[in-house]
């Protein structure tokens, strides 16, 4: 039952943690790939051994920078970090290295479209690093428990928004924007089915028009941008109940079961860690000169709103075309580059939204991964549009592409698929039809206009569909008039 | 000619030109150590066979005369320096069973210069206290008198040089514990500005005061010892990356026109008439050598103690977390749950006076009392820096006794730990301005030594070194050894 009515209201406040694609870990030498034996990707420093001391992989001030660029915000330097104290085994130094009072991104803001095609801004209150813990393998052991280590030490960064979210499908548009915004600066894969992004969802509801802000509950960790939606909604859902029943909402952490979906508190604020900040002695506050910004800034990639204006204005695609094609960047280079070489932005923006993104959806591959260059793709359309094919043929021929790898010109060589555009092999063709067709051109010719579609298929037949459609109509018209 | 009563100096003299080797020379401590440690109890582990190991090879290398830097010296490690393979205790029951896997770059630094390790030297548990009494592995006796205490936190290591059962050690100091137990022992001691030794495999108690240091019996010695033991290191960020200058040449400088500071605070503390007689007489010295003086103040002074009792425990608090018997060291028998894990492991693993400042210092650093106490006490700390600062710009060292007594006897202070605080007065200070300070006897009382502190503006060890060197050319006190 759908709560969200015209007498409540929601707000939402994203909290997304990212990790940062550098070689090595935030504090540490040690590898960050994804995947390896458990502590196999766990140094001495990053064990927490005693004497150890955490060393700033630089890399990461450099990704840091570009998302503050990319999300408006301001650079504070300098900036500095803060220790986290909690006991848990995947932490192991009993703290985490993250920031406190100079976050090195701070007060931006992001714009993101909504359904009704209006634009809204949301705040972002800051973006700190912080350092990733471990993971706990309840599973595997009888009676006990496993720490993984390999992760403890990987860079985050997390970012924060202003509670100015007022619905899931909001939510998700803010989310896909910032998903798309660090995939376009190359500084996450974003993978949320790995855990390369990560959203907690702080909600709270109050009656319309009310002033103050309702209590709120904070969802953990829900890794899809479907269940972003879907555990809001429960959420908001749960607690309108709640108060509509005359209840009242506990601040508290909750967990988002995806198979069930639902919420359920995970663990109450009131009884919450005091985290007992303090400025990590280990780590001299981070000097960001001016410089430095402003060689990052010349480096800034174009981001997907820049883009997507560019779309529209040089390419002519309409503003959804242009929004669907440059939302993700590995979409957009490959438009970029087929478009290079068939010179016709409209036919591949099509192409490329039609067929192309159907197969890879069939296949469930990854631009990165298509069986198809954009090159290649690019050569299909220029040979639609230089006449080697018809628009039909190279449907077949862009499948055949799909499955063998090959080359278009190839396929169309191989299988001779090359338009039939010779006026006089046309000629012949048609002569052929109307000689084998006496009773249907005597009805034409006495005034039963609409047979000429009729001889058009007889041509079209005959050529195996490779004669060229316009002069067939042309030659045929002729011929049929004499 | 016993070779252990040769300073460091003179027996590297004699390894070079072949009057005995560094396997005799390190012998005659091992088998010293064999005799008298029982009763001293300074060092926590004897590595006699890698020693040996290490003096074979060091005659070698005089033998192809390519000696290195401090080649076949025969040196101990306080236990808080990590050290691969072999026990890295720090004093505490949490890591009795504890072999680091690497070593710290301290470590390294002396093994690449040709040192002979004789072992790792007993300390107060996690550095935390000024007489050795909080040691899981025991109290160390002072070699002087046994009834009374050598100092603390690097109790052992001054314990060691100053019974001669190893020709220097290595020692750490984060209110005094250099420059405390130099004073107690007869020895000199210095600790160098913060960040100038490598912190990298040192186990942390207060990570913005702790620095690295040595105990000798000479300014001279001390003078070898830093030009190992100092310089920039990428693992530490903290480290200074700045020259390091030959402190062998720098004690050889000018003495005279040295202007000296007398902080008019520290001689009005109360302290025993033979201390401040001590000290006078030491004024008269560095008079007679040419040396300029000039009362000074310091009126935020009384702030370092109170400033040094939250900042240090709140540092502790943290950096003695990672100890939660999950992944090394002391772990409690069968625990029920993580919780019973955590709890127990910490309540077995950590004796009475770390679990007293990380109570402290977990309390400072709580939700409601960090302004009230964490963050005032940040600003504090700067004031009594500003101090400093405004010293140094009319004087280049500040003079001073060490402590404000000679040795105790152990269990005299263990029942009152402000009592036992108030050791540190004279030094912490300079711990908590970043400063380097150095201790070296002036002095004896009952046949106790007396240690003089000389405090040096930033990086200005070779200063503090070339004074106590000049004093120790026209003096003998640092030449008087205990009747043990």
């Amino acid at each position: 039952m759908n709560k969200i009515n015209n007498q409540w209201e929601t707000v939402i406040g994203l909290e997304i943690h990212v990790q940062l694609s550098t070689n090595s870990k935030l504090f540490s030498g040690a590898s960050t790939n994804f995947g390896a034996l458990p502590n196999t990707q766990a140094c001495n420093v990053d064990l927490a051994m005693p004497g150890v001391l955490p060393v700033l992989n630089e890399e990461v001030l450099k990704m840091a920078v570009k998302l503050g660029i990319a999300l408006n915000a301001r650079i504070n330097s300098p900036t500095s970090f803060a220790r986290k104290n909690y006991f848990y085994p995947d932490s192991p130094k009993g703290y985490q290295i993250s920031q406190m009072d100079s976050p090195i991104v701070e007060g931006g803001h992001l714009d993101i479209e909504l359904e009704d095609g209006s634009i809204k801004r949301i705040g972002v209150t800051r973006a700190h690093l912080e350092e990733d813990a471990g993971k706990s393998l309840h599973e595997d052991f009888e009676g006990q428990s496993g720490i993984d280590l390999n992760r403890a030490g990987t860079p985050l960064i997390e970012i924060v928004s202003e509670p100015e979210i007022s619905s899931a499908s909001e939510a998700v548009a803010y989310l896909k924007s910032i998903h798309s915004i660090i995939r376009y600066l190359n500084i996450s894969d974003g993978n949320m089915a790995e855990g390369s992004m990560r959203c907690d969802a702080n909600v709270s509801v109050r009656k319309r028009g009310e002033g103050e802000l309702g209590t709120r509950t904070e969802t953990k960790n829900v890794n899809s941008f479907r269940f972003v939606e879907k555990a809001i909604n429960y959420e908001v859902n749960r607690q309108i109940n709640v108060l509509e029943s005359g209840g009242r909402i506990t601040q508290e952490t909750r967990l988002y079961d995806s198979q069930a979906n639902t919420t359920r508190p995970m663990r109450s604020k009131e009884f919450a860690n005091d985290y007992r900040y303090f400025p990590e002695p280990d780590l001299l506050p981070v000097i960001l000169e001016k410089g430095f910004i402003d060689s990052i800034k010349k480096e800034m990639p174009e981001l997907p709103e820049e883009k997507k204006n560019r779309f529209t204005q040089d390419y002519k695609l309409s503003e959804y075309d242009s929004g669907l094609l440059s939302a993700d960047k590995d979409l957009a280079d490959f438009f970029e580059e087929a478009v290079k070489i068939s010179n016709s932005s409209k036919l591949t923006a099509n192409w490329i939204m039609g067929e192309f993104l159907a197969e890879l959806n069939k296949d469930n591959l990854p631009i990165s991964d298509s069986k198809v260059s954009a090159k290649q793709l690019g050569t299909l359309i220029s040979r639609i549009e230089d006449s080697t094919i018809s628009g039909k043929i190279a449907k077949d021929v862009f499948e055949k592409m799909w499955e063998s790898s090959k080359g278009p010109d190839q396929i169309i060589a191989e299988q001779g698929l090359e338009q039939v555009t010779d006026d006089k092999e046309i000629e012949s063709m048609i002569d052929e039809v109307i000689k084998n067709n006496p009773e249907q051109l005597q009805q034409y010719q006495s005034g039963k206009d609409r047979l000429f579609g009729f001889f058009v298929g007889q041509v079209m037949k005959a050529s195996q569909g490779k004669a060229n459609p316009k002069q067939v109509n042309d030659i045929l018209k002729s011929k049929l008039e004499k | 000619m016993n070779l252990d009563e040769l300073t460091l100096k003179e027996q590297l003299n004699g390894l070079k030109d072949s009057s005995f080797s560094s396997v005799e020379l390190t012998e005659v401590y091992l088998k010293r150590i064999n005799q008298l440690d029982a009763s001293i109890n300074s060092y926590i582990t004897v590595t006699e066979d890698s020693a040996l190991e290490q003096a074979k090879e060091s005659d070698k290398r005089y033998k192809r005369n390519e000696p290195l830097l401090l080649d076949g010296i025969p040196i101990a490690h306080k236990d808080i320096f990590c050290t691969e393979d072999v026990l890295t205790t720090c004093g505490s029951k949490m890591l009795s069973n504890f072999k680091a896997p690497y070593s710290s770059t301290v470590v390294s630094k002396f093994k690449n210069d040709g040192i002979v390790m004789l072992g790792k030297t007993n300390m107060d548990e996690f550095a935390m206290g000024s007489s050795n009494e909080t040691s899981y592995f025991g109290p160390v006796k002072n070699p002087w008198n046994l009834e009374y205490v050598p100092g603390g936190s690097s109790g052992g290591s001054a314990a060691c040089v100053s019974a001669r059962l190893a020709s220097a050690a290595t020692a750490t100091d984060t209110g005094g514990s250099i420059r405390q137990p130099a004073a107690l022992c007869g020895l000199t001691g210095i600790k160098p500005t913060y960040g100038r030794v490598s912190r990298y495999g040192m186990i942390a108690f207060a990570s913005s005061l702790d620095q690295g240091g040595v105990l000798t019996r000479t300014a001279e010695d001390a003078a070898l010892m830093m030009n190992t033991m100092s310089g920039h290191d990428h693992r530490d960020s903290t480290s200074l990356n700045v020259e390091v200058p030959d402190y062998s040449k720098a004690i050889e400088e000018d003495i005279s026109g040295l202007r000296i500071g007398l902080p008019k605070e520290f001689f009005e503390q109360d302290m025993p008439d033979y201390i401040r007689n001590a000290t006078e007489d030491a004024i008269k010295v560095y008079k007679d050598l040419g040396a300029e003086f000039q009362e000074i103040s310091f009126p935020n002074i009384g702030l370092s103690l109170p400033v040094y009792y939250v900042l240090a425990p709140a540092e502790c608090s943290a950096n003695l977390s990672r100890y939660d018997g999950v992944r090394y060291g002391y772990r409690c028998e069968n625990p029920k749950n993580l919780e019973d894990l955590y709890m127990r492991t910490r309540d077995e693993g950590f004796g009475p006076e770390v679990k007293r400042r990380i109570l402290i210092g977990t309390y400072a650093l709580s939700a409601g009392y960090y302004d009230a106490y964490y963050l005032k006490a940040q600003k504090c700390r700067r004031l009594v820096a500003n101090d400093f600062t405004e010293a140094f710009k009319s004087v280049d060292v500040i003079l001073s006794p060490t402590t404000p007594g000679t040795s105790f006897k152990t269990g005299e202070k263990t029942s009152d730990p402000i009592e036992m605080y108030l050791q540190d007065i004279f030094t912490i200070p300079a711990n908590l301005a970043g400063l380097p300070g150095i201790s070296f006897p002036c002095g004896q009382n009952n046949n106790l030594p007396i240690g003089l502190q000389l405090v040096g503006n930033s990086l200005q060890e070779g200063k503090l070194l070339m004074a106590a060197h000049k004093f120790q050319q026209v003096t003998d006190w640092h030449k008087e050894m205990p009747n043990l």
